[in-house]
């Protein structure tokens, strides 16, 4: 029953800001200075054909009339017409999905294959030379321009040494993964140091506290303390940061998209930005916004999983 | 007596010097690199050893050596001196892109964690839904409309980068509020905006201080990358981020001219990253890089 309420009661504190993300996406067409249309035509249009389009967009029609509409078509999955492209936009939107979604998924594994271990080594061996290592070596991570670093693994391990694709996305699985594999690490350079940062005081926190103090009392040896105790206890931080940081993640996959050539939703974005094609921009903001704040959620429903105090709270 | 007044003396002549000696390595660090990045960018026309858009098509895609530390681009003109003129553009954009939103974003979240009620909670959805968007996502879409250039990114993070101080501020003053100091200032019947300002401010502001730092990185890695993307400072100005934009073209033949530019972004994130690092310490808050 607790359980029950825990799930409906996030799921509920979804709902506003959810609306928010809707009324955000939806007046963002209705700012831009001047006229739309005109702009995305670059002006070589007759007013017959620029009222036509208003009225296919029902856009002259009053303005809490067309949030309406626009709020029942989101619902069931309708996000307009791209004008660019002269195709539904969700089905671009979700053509382009499996990409990103791919790369958010290898990029974050391998920034915790990173991360734990050496967040482990730090907190072990705190206040020596290895952990000022491991600190200044994140620092260097946190600093680096995705973009930057995406182009000079491309010019060593493409280029240079010719292991991998530089760009696209393949067509098999495997090769796939191999295609995804230095997109991947381009994100982790950034992604892996902040989760750094948490992981080890997070490590601190629970490593001088008191039931590791019985564990080791118990006569527990150390990999079984670390494993059954610290790692566990360490989890909740992750979800967090990984959950925290989800719309930064995304901001990086766009560039990293971009740089790579991945067909995913960022470099849609990015695309459609140069064509001003706005109801595809509009339904691409919608799908990043309704991305974060599932994350936020799968994490909230985790704690429940990893913790069940959480429930009580 | 004697002793006294000389004991006086020694602390007073050397304040600079005995701030100096507490600050940690990595601030010290930290703040020496970022002084040498700032030191380069004000003097860039005199260290600078040619002119920045000088085109020279005798010297095209030269690599770096003598008398081109870094080489030429395809346009033949020198990258030494592009970098060194960018960091006075990459510096400048970075600086008030946080600096501004720091401030109205502090003194907002202050007044809403001191004043609660309504305000408070409109102000708290509104950065509920800013932040469910990707920053990045947000500002593009902001500049599809407004069109790119960088008086266009200004515009548009100052609309968006205040909600992460706002919050920062609007915790502490939480806490704050209901310590005694600000019992005592508000019998005293001190004005609501003397207390915010006077006594709120300078005890709600340490954790946005220690952000400003990394957030400072960040704006500066969000700016070049938006001109990488073609939708910021626009060429042949030499904008770090613009630069590497030009050289993925030439990745094949000339490493140098994408390199370059990167690692002077690499040189004044770690400076500005480590003056946060230090500045955790000294301020007592936790590192935050999260956004």
């Amino acid at each position: 029953m607790q359980i029950f309420r825990y799930i409906v009661a996030r799921c509920l504190h979804a709902v506003p800001v959810l609306l928010g993300v809707t009324i955000v996406v939806f007046l963002s067409i209705h700012l831009v200075p001047g006229d739309p249309i005109r702009i995305m035509m670059h002006g070589r249009i007759a007013d017959s054909e620029v009222a036509k389009i208003y009225h296919d967009l029902g856009m002259d029609r009053p303005i809490l009339l067309q949030y309406v509409v626009f709020l029942k078509n989101a619902l069931v999955g309708d996000l307009g017409m791209s004008l660019i492209q002269k195709a539904p936009v969700a089905v671009l939107v979700v053509e382009k999905l499996w990409p990103t979604l791919m790369l958010l998924a290898f990029s974050t594994a391998l920034s915790i294959l990173i991360a734990v271990p050496l967040s482990l080594l730090a907190a072990f061996r705190r206040n020596t030379w290895l952990d000022t290592a491991i600190r200044l070596g994140s620092i260097f991570g946190f600093a680096m321009p995705s973009y930057w670093i995406g182009l000079l693994l491309m010019l060593f391990f493409g280029l240079l040494l010719g292991w991998l694709p530089i760009s696209g996305l393949g067509d098999t699985p495997l090769d796939q993964l191999r295609h995804l594999f230095m997109p991947s690490l381009t994100i982790a350079f950034f992604l892996a140091p902040i989760l750094l940062q948490s992981l080890r005081s997070a490590m601190l926190d629970v490593l001088t506290s008191e039931h590791i103090e019985v564990a080791r009392a118990k006569g527990l040896s150390e990999w079984r303390i670390l494993i059954k105790h610290v790692l566990r206890n360490a989890m909740i931080p992750v979800i967090t940061v990984l959950a925290v940081n989800i719309s930064w993640l995304l901001s990086g996959a766009v560039v990293v998209e971009y740089v790579f050539g991945l067909p995913g939703l960022g470099s849609l974005l990015v695309r459609s930005v140069g064509y001003r094609d706005y109801p595809l921009i509009q339904g691409l903001a919608f799908v990043f916004g309704v991305l974060v704040v599932i994350v936020n959620l799968l994490a909230d429903l985790s704690y429940m999983l990893i913790d069940r105090r959480v429930l009580r709270s | 007596m004697a002793a006294v007044a000389e004991e006086r003396q020694t602390t007073r002549r050397n304040p600079l010097l005995r701030e100096l000696g507490s600050w940690s390595s990595s601030l010290k660090c930290g703040a020496a690199i970022t002084l040498l990045i700032v030191l380069a960018a004000v003097f860039a026309p005199w260290i600078a050893p040619y002119d920045p858009n000088a085109q020279d098509f005798e010297a095209l895609l030269m690599p770096p050596g003598w008398p081109h530390l870094f080489g030429t681009d395809s346009l033949g003109r020198d990258i030494f001196s592009r970098v060194l003129y960018g960091a006075r553009i990459d510096l400048v954009i970075g600086f008030f892109t946080t600096y501004v939103p720091m401030t109205y974003g502090v003194v907002l979240g202050a007044y809403a964690g001191y004043k609660g009620g309504w305000f408070d909670a409109v102000l708290m959805r509104i950065i509920d839904v800013a932040m469910a968007f990707p920053f990045l996502v947000l500002i593009i879409v902001i500049l599809a409309i407004l069109g790119p250039g960088i008086q266009n990114i200004y515009i548009s993070v100052f609309i968006l980068a205040w909600t992460m101080y706002a919050r920062l501020a609007r915790a502490e003053m939480l806490v704050e509020r209901t310590k005694d100091y600000m019992t005592a200032v508000k019998v005293l019947g001190f004005p609501q905006r003397r207390i915010i300002l006077r006594h709120g401010l300078p005890n709600v502001i340490n954790s946005s201080i220690v952000f400003s730092a990394s957030d400072f990185v960040l704006n500066i890695l969000l700016v070049s990358g938006l001109s990488f993307l073609g939708l910021g400072v626009q060429p042949p100005l030499p904008e770090w981020g613009a630069m590497i934009a030009e050289g993925r073209d030439f990745i094949r033949d000339a490493w140098w001219m994408a390199t370059m530019p990167g690692f002077a972004i690499l040189a004044t994130g770690v400076g500005l990253a480590l003056i946060g690092d230090g500045l955790a310490q000294r301020l007592g808050e936790r590192h935050h890089t999260t956004v």
